[in-house]
């Protein structure tokens, strides 16, 4: 096993148990190899650094919303992978993409790369959040991007804590639903 | 948007994450798909009359062994498919054997029986009306299940599909066992296999739609 699975896989430990800093570098260090990982597929088919972020940041919501289909008697390094090649099959199907052309692997060269060059994806989240529901929008808006706390939240929505915490786990997800659909146009 | 914005965003606020959430979700979906079959087959169908008998009692146990290997297996199969990455550690071979038996089964029984008895053996008395209650008895069992499924993460979509219908077809089986009174083998391994064949095909079919996340 090597050094970067075990140091991964102990931040997702730490994630899953609910400790915020360490889901932020989980994250932070998978977004970086995703990004190695996609430019390198992508390249292959002549789409460029803001498409393979777009799919970087589809990915780093499906780890967020599935992190709970981990199981943590298994290595981190193959989840991780299984994750990251689903979304890119299911961006290649859904722009119609030859999967001849793109090679998937079966190796785990998700963690080969490192990529810390950020493109901006092309989406733009405050305003795919327009078109939620209004409690969803309010809560992701307060505690994902505005950093304020549950019960803060809950006042500024005028819904109870437990309905803030509901709205943003669903709300993320219809999140994620967006932004899939926007990449396939 | 940057991606470390996501990350930041993601990342504030997280919750705990209850590490049996996805076993217990198939689990009590499983269980629920069971009580409705068993439900629309004591409605729809009502227990066979002569339940209570020697020879109504051993067939019965052996409908269920049968329906019920296929759902043990099955959902152990589903549990690890509805995880990226589990189909690299499922083979297929396992989900078979239940039918294998069967099918070994009724073909030494009809080896026993004079050729003259074959047809009777094989199509019984019902075959019809269990060639059409399996699957709509599976419906709302599938459906309960692969809503389960839809909340984990399952990354090859149709054989998922596949066994979440075999999964449906097997409890659906299990629950019409009871109700049916064509005691054979062959009538066994050719009606009750071939419909719960037939569920995992439309389970195949509509996984790739049902499923995708």
């Amino acid at each position: 096993m090597t050094t970067q699975e075990i140091e991964l896989k102990a931040l997702m430990l730490a994630s899953l148990d609910g400790d915020a800093a360490s889901h932020r570098a989980l994250l932070d260090r998978l977004s970086r190899r995703l990004r190695a990982y996609y430019k390198g597929k992508l390249a292959r088919i002549g789409r460029g650094p803001a498409e393979a972020e777009d799919l970087v940041q589809e990915a780093v919501l499906a780890i967020h919303l599935k992190r709970h289909t981990y199981d943590p008697v298994e290595p981190l390094t193959p989840w991780v992978h299984a994750v990251a090649r689903y979304k890119l099959i299911d961006f290649l199907r859904r722009t119609r993409t030859s999967l001849v052309d793109v090679p998937i692997d079966e190796a785990d060269t998700i963690m080969a790369h490192d990529d810390n060059v950020d493109a901006e994806s092309t989406h733009d989240v405050r305003r795919l959040m327009e078109r939620l529901p209004k409690n969803m929008r309010c809560a992701i808006e307060a505690v994902k991007l505005d950093g304020q706390s549950i019960a803060e939240a809950a006042q500024r929505c005028g819904i109870s804590e437990s309905g803030v915490k509901v709205n943003i786990h669903r709300g993320l997800k219809a999140l994620a639903a967006l932004i899939a659909q926007e990449t396939r146009t | 948007m940057k991606t470390d914005d996501l990350v930041a965003a993601l990342s504030a606020h997280i919750e705990p994450v209850n590490r049996r959430l996805l076993s217990r979700t198939v689990y009590i979906a499983l269980a629920a798909g069971t009580v409705v079959a068993f439900g629309l087959m004591l409605v729809g169908l009502g227990v066979r009359a002569d339940l209570m008998t020697d020879h109504a009692l051993m067939f019965l146990l052996l409908k269920l062994a049968f329906t019920v290997g296929v759902v043990g297996v099955a959902s152990v199969y589903l549990m690890r498919l509805a995880r990226p990455g589990g189909e690299r550690r499922t083979s297929s071979i396992l989900a078979m054997m239940p039918f294998a038996a069967i099918v070994l089964l009724a073909a030494i029984s009809l080896g026993l029986a004079p050729s003259s008895h074959w047809d009777e053996m094989v199509m019984g008395d019902e075959w019809f009306e269990c060639l059409l209650s399996i699957p709509i008895i599976a419906i709302v069992p599938f459906a309960v299940i692969i809503a389960a499924v839809r909340r984990a993460a399952p990354t090859n979509l149709a054989r998922t599909g596949a066994v979440a219908g075999l999964v449906a077809g097997g409890v659906s089986a299990m629950a019409y066992a009871l109700h049916c009174t064509d005691d054979s083998l062959p009538f066994v391994a050719a009606w009750y296999g071939g419909t719960i064949v037939l569920c995992t095909l439309a389970g195949a079919a509509l996984g790739p739609r049902l499923l995708r996340w």
